[in-house]
């Protein structure tokens, strides 16, 4: 835990020097002629705060003031949490190229099939029926087309259906 | 009494058969999403906020409001039938909930706590209905510089009264003002803040992404470590005696349940504090004031009437600041407010005067979401207690969804669900270490006001700063936060002169 304070704390400082950075492109001082702080002025002194209270989470975590919790990860957790969130990552980046009706059903499959270890007709059931859900809720009533990648010609005969 | 007319008026829109339908379901939704352990009102109306285009802008706001509601009814299900708060706002629910469960008097405990909810729900819309005109009123005389140095009191209210690591709550104030303020500068027009040369980061970070993020997938993340198996509910039966009981039992508390709604309308109004510890006060001062406090704990039957009373009056109260000052008094009102203004409405003194309908309409709602909540939450407990045997995995899988295609829709940039998917890993991280995520999103979504409203004062008053203390209401407020911003230094001092002797001993 207190490892992982200061590695937290840590990378918000670079975080907070990294928009000062950007901030600064743009004026950050007193602009007399309009009366008031420029354009990167407000960011830029925000990221400052956040810069000197990162420093000070890290000088206090030094000084052994605050007790901390034993671990701030156990591996059991450590390992189904990256492994969910990499499976998240893949189903995002193949969104765009193999359309959301393809990669949102084999994240729930996934999920459900292998992560949940849930029987066959349970995950069945939420594979078609989210994505019949999505294409009603979304398509056909809000008029949201939702991305299909190369799939794209396979839905013209639903939106000749539906449009 | 001009305003029981506006309320007849907004009766009018708020029982018409579609504003009535919306109020149902929203408030079953609630009620669902408020009884499943790990999602609380603030992730139902995150994850469902892109689905609300389907209705109008008023309809939305409706919906939204029952899913609030019914997510305050629906914590005190799991706290009662599982011993786990169904949402953090029903955590003191349990300290008597669950033994009384185990006493088998569940169906009992299920009843009180929704009749409790629904006498805190209707004392704290009657204060809600007459508080919210004259508020608005004093509102109207409000410039820029009160603007500003109201969000600022909102802001310090958190590092004051918050309760959490106050290095970590001002880290996460400012990091949602700096976030908010990529896109184009509000007074230039200059492009500022874009990482990587984006352009997705042209029309800013919308709240929605932030909120979605961090209290849909950091949420589910968050909850993965503990909710790998299915939780062992206690069955519940309601029968009409028990009803009748609980209704007999319940009519004896009504000290309890009036101190109860009213001062968990008023906590509920500040933004740090809230449903949470208003349930928590509300409990500590029956267990005070009751003739006999040894009970509390074991199944007494006040123990669950106070915390749901004032939980579910908090969240009236919280709306109010929202409506009329355009400052939410919670995280989900945050998201709430953010939502307005997505639809073209600016919460403020403004909107009384401009959209009449639209805000007494809200008002009227409330009072039917609460019937609404009271007589689902009684006749769905069945389908609650099989609900609540459903997997956990089963629920986050669809949520993971949802989160990913509610992102995605508004927008319609794949920007945006990079983004959520980021703002999910690292809300998640954040909150394992203990950083609020509260002032995060209420920053967020007042940080463009914050900004406007500063920058005006200065241009309009030469850059002369000292304009906010010279404006006698602008100064009160900065005065105000000042003094929370100190009250934390002040407890250190405290603690330090207080240790020295003992030292010295």
């Amino acid at each position: 835990m207190l490892t992982a304070d200061r590695i937290i704390a840590l990378s918000l400082m670079a975080l907070s020097a990294y928009f000062m950075w950007h901030a600064a492109e743009l004026p950050i001082g007193w602009n007399g002629m309009t009366g008031g702080p420029g354009g990167g002025a407000f960011p830029f002194w925000l990221s400052a705060i956040m810069f000197l209270t990162a420093a000070a989470i890290i000088v206090r975590s030094y000084r052994g003031k605050i007790e901390y919790d034993s671990n701030f990860f156990d591996t059991d957790t450590i390992r189904s949490v990256m492994l969910v969130v990499v499976v998240l990552t893949i189903t995002v980046a193949l969104i765009p190229i193999a359309g959301a009706y393809i990669a949102l059903p084999l994240f729930l499959f996934w999920y459900l099939k292998v992560f949940g270890k849930h029987g066959w007709f349970l995950t069945a059931c939420l594979c078609v029926a989210t994505p019949v859900f999505l294409f009603f809720f979304f398509e056909v009533t809000l008029k949201i087309l939702l991305p299909k990648g190369f799939t794209e010609p396979y839905f013209f005969p639903l939106y000749a259906r539906f449009f | 009494m001009e305003m029981l007319g506006y309320l007849a008026d907004g009766f009018a829109t708020s029982l018409s058969p579609i504003n009535l339908f919306i109020v149902l379901i929203g408030v079953t939704a609630g009620l669902f999403i408020g009884a499943m352990p790990g999602l609380g009102s603030v992730n139902g109306v995150a994850i469902v906020l892109p689905l609300t285009f389907i209705v109008p802008p008023s309809s939305a706001i409706i919906l939204l409001a029952a899913i609030y509601y019914g997510a305050m009814y629906g914590g005190a299900i799991s706290s009662i039938l599982l011993g786990i708060p169904g949402a953090s706002t029903a955590v003191a629910t349990t300290f008597d909930g669950r033994p009384m469960a185990q006493q088998g008097k569940a169906g009992l405990a299920l009843i009180a706590a929704a009749c409790a909810s629904f006498v805190g729900g209707t004392i704290s819309v009657v204060l809600f209905t007459f508080l919210a005109t004259p508020l608005a009123d004093v509102a109207l005389a409000f410039g820029p510089a009160e603007e500003f140095a109201l969000v600022l009191l909102a802001f310090t209210t958190f590092v004051g009264l918050g309760g959490d690591d106050i290095l970590k709550t001002i880290m996460m104030i400012c990091l949602g003002l700096a976030l908010s303020t990529v896109g184009l500068d509000l007074i230039s027009g200059q492009p500022r803040l874009i990482f990587f040369d984006q352009p997705g980061f042209f029309s800013g970070i919308s709240f929605l992404v932030l909120a979605i993020g961090v209290y849909g997938i950091g949420e589910i993340l968050y909850t993965i470590e503990t909710q790998k198996t299915a939780p062992q509910v206690t069955p519940a039966k309601v029968t009409f005696s028990e009803l009748w009981m609980g209704i007999k039992l319940l009519n004896k508390m009504w000290k309890t349940m009036t101190l109860g709604s009213t001062m968990g309308f008023f906590v509920g109004m500040l933004p740090a504090a809230g449903a949470t510890p208003a349930a928590l006060m509300s409990y500590g001062i029956a267990k005070l004031t009751s003739k006999t406090p040894e009970r509390f704990g074991k199944g007494a039957i006040e123990g669950v009437v106070a915390p749901e009373t004032a939980n579910n009056a908090a969240s009236t109260g919280s709306l109010l600041p929202m409506l009329t000052l355009g400052i939410p008094g919670s995280p989900t009102t945050a998201l709430l407010l953010g939502g307005m203004v997505m639809w073209g409405l600016v919460p403020g003194p403004m909107l009384f005067i401009e959209q009449p309908d639209f805000v007494w309409g809200l008002i009227s709602s409330l009072y039917t979401a609460n019937l609404a909540a009271v007589l689902v939450n009684l006749a769905l407990i069945p389908v609650f207690v099989w609900a609540l045997r459903m997997p956990f995995t089963v629920l986050c899988s669809v949520v993971f969804v949802l989160c990913l295609v509610g992102g995605y829709a508004p927008s319609q940039k794949m920007h945006d669900v990079w983004l959520i998917v980021g703002f999910g890993v690292a809300g998640y991280l954040l909150r394992k270490a203990d950083y609020p995520m509260a002032p995060l999103v209420l920053a967020l979504v007042l940080g463009p006001l914050m900004e406007k409203s500063f920058r005006q004062t200065l241009i309009a008053e030469q850059g002369n700063i000292l304009a906010f203390v010279e404006r006698p209401l602008s100064g009160t407020f900065i005065a105000i936060s000042v003094v929370f911003f100190l009250l934390p230094l002040l407890k250190h001092l405290k603690s330090l002169l207080g240790r020295t002797p003992n030292r010295v001993r």
